[in-house]
């Protein structure tokens, strides 16, 4: 007989069994050893049927294939970029999804990306050795250039998004500010310093009240008392 | 850092804002607490905002210098521990841990706000020597201010071990505790551009033209000054600076006052 022992949405420790039962199947973050499924994190369970996953609350970004993440460029490498993605692994730009242009031989890489320079690029692979490959070639994929960085938890990343995009929208509608957020919690935002440290504020209330209800509400209303556009 | 992202900082500056949303001349939110560390005798949690600092007062009995035979001996050390920061690297102090660590004894030390003759024991042979140490443990910037306040808090609340015959029993403390005379508390005001900002983060300690810290006490009097950065400083600017300093650390003491 198969039986749930923790209940969904239930926060669980590492090495608690949350099920019993070959009925069940891990997945993230959750691993079987004979009759028992384990969480091997702190997190939320989520049951999905018979599957098992837990959903971290906090921890360094994993990178996932076709996550749109900003990164730093750390080093120029002899036919690439390295990137610090904000995870335990760095991430290679090579030279050939760098740019639309030709790239001669010996040309000097720093024209494309210099060191210390943000970009929002795309993960387009990830191998078992968890080597990372990203491209700046697609909509949206550009160096950044002027505008501010800040760094936020990344499992609060899709509360900060919102249903469709929905936070996002929000923010920038109330205060005419481009902002970026990357998959890996390093958000770009660029517009003017007053309504940049609204965004910075509802950021990092968004951040900090991301497992509340009526989180909308009280973003909204920071937005207006703080001189946002209604 | 970047060099765009500082020339946005600058920018941001001149228009009066700061990347926190802070004005120029807030402290970002300041918490205290003493008494966190059992094996110290005396020791402080310093909070600002996200930076936070551990200091620890230890207490041992040793011989005195021979050209001060009846003074105890105080002294100071700052550690930029890599545990704090991505930045900073394990091996011999560097310039700025030694610079840190000096400034904050100088606060303490010419302000004569210890009266190291009454840590003396036995003329000659014996005194208290006090060691405060300051412990990043996240380093966000102005590690000067956080520690001097810290070392004071911990000074203030630190009791003396007992003695017995063979020695100091470091499990049993007495009430007695260290003459604090007076508050010097060191407070760096930065400059950017034209701006002049206190408590900076470590993002905007990255493009600093010139700091001055002023380390004074109440009623207005300055016990120490250090000068930092590569520019210089104007008359006008070093009267801005002591005024404003002089605004913040006033701020400072009456949160010491209440220990």
């Amino acid at each position: 007989m198969s039986e749930l022992i923790a209940k969904d949405r239930e926060v669980v420790v590492p090495g608690q069994i949350v099920a019993k039962g070959m009925d069940f199947l891990p997945s993230q973050g959750t691993y079987r050893n004979k009759e028992n499924v384990i969480a091997n994190r702190l997190g939320i369970l989520s049951v999905d049927g018979k599957v098992l996953k837990t959903m971290p609350l906090a921890g360094r970004y994993m990178p996932k294939k076709d996550d749109t993440i900003i990164g730093k460029v750390i080093d120029i490498l002899v036919s690439g970029w390295r990137f610090d993605i904000n995870s335990p692994y760095s991430a290679v730009l090579p030279l050939k999804d760098a740019s639309f242009d030709y790239i001669a031989r010996g040309a000097d890489l720093t024209k494309y990306f210099g060191l210390e320079d943000y970009a929002i690029v795309k993960i387009t692979n990830v191998t078992s050795q968890n080597l990372v490959d990203l491209t700046v070639k697609g909509q949206g994929l550009r160096r950044l250039r002027g505008g501010r960085i800040i760094k936020v938890n990344c499992h609060k990343v899709p509360r900060i998004i919102g249903k469709q995009g929905s936070m996002v929208s929000l923010i920038k509608d109330a205060t005419n500010c481009k902002i970026v957020v990357g998959q890996n919690g390093w958000i770009w935002l660029q517009g003017e310093p007053e309504m940049e440290t609204l965004v910075y504020k509802a950021i990092k209330l968004i951040e900090r009240e991301s497992h509340t209800k009526g989180l909308t509400d009280r973003v909204k209303e920071l937005l207006n008392n703080k001189g946002g556009k209604k | 850092m970047n060099q765009e992202i500082k020339d946005h900082i600058r920018n941001s500056l001149k228009k009066g804002v700061r990347l926190d949303g802070r004005k120029l001349d807030e402290l970002r939110p300041v918490e205290l607490e003493t008494d966190v560390l059992s094996t110290a005798e005396g020791s402080a949690k310093v909070k600002f905002g996200d930076a936070e600092i551990f200091v620890g007062v230890k207490m041992a009995l040793e011989k005195p210098y021979p050209d001060t035979p009846d003074d105890g001996v105080l002294m100071v050390n700052a550690e930029l521990l890599p545990m704090s920061n991505p930045e900073f690297e394990s091996g011999p102090p560097s310039i700025d841990s030694i610079e840190a660590s000096r400034v904050i004894d100088r606060g303490i030390r010419e302000s004569k706000s210890i009266d190291t003759k009454s840590l003396c024991i036995e003329k000659g042979e014996q005194v208290w020597s006090i060691s405060v140490d300051v412990a990043p443990v996240n380093y966000d910037g102005n590690l000067i201010d956080m520690g001097g306040f810290g070392a004071l808090a911990a000074i203030k609340t630190a009791r003396f071990p007992e003695i017995t015959e063979d020695g100091v029993d470091y499990h049993k403390r007495t009430n007695k505790k260290i003459v604090v005379k007076k508050l010097p508390i060191p407070i760096t005001v930065c400059k950017i551009g034209d701006s002049l900002i206190v408590d900076p983060t470590e993002e905007e300690e990255s493009l600093i033209d010139a700091r001055l810290t002023i380390t004074s006490l109440d009623k207005d009097n300055i016990c120490a000054l250090q000068k930092g950065g590569d520019y210089p400083l104007s008359m006008e600017d070093i009267d801005a600076m002591v005024d404003l300093a002089m605004k913040k650390a006033s701020e400072l003491r009456k949160k010491l006052e209440a220990l």
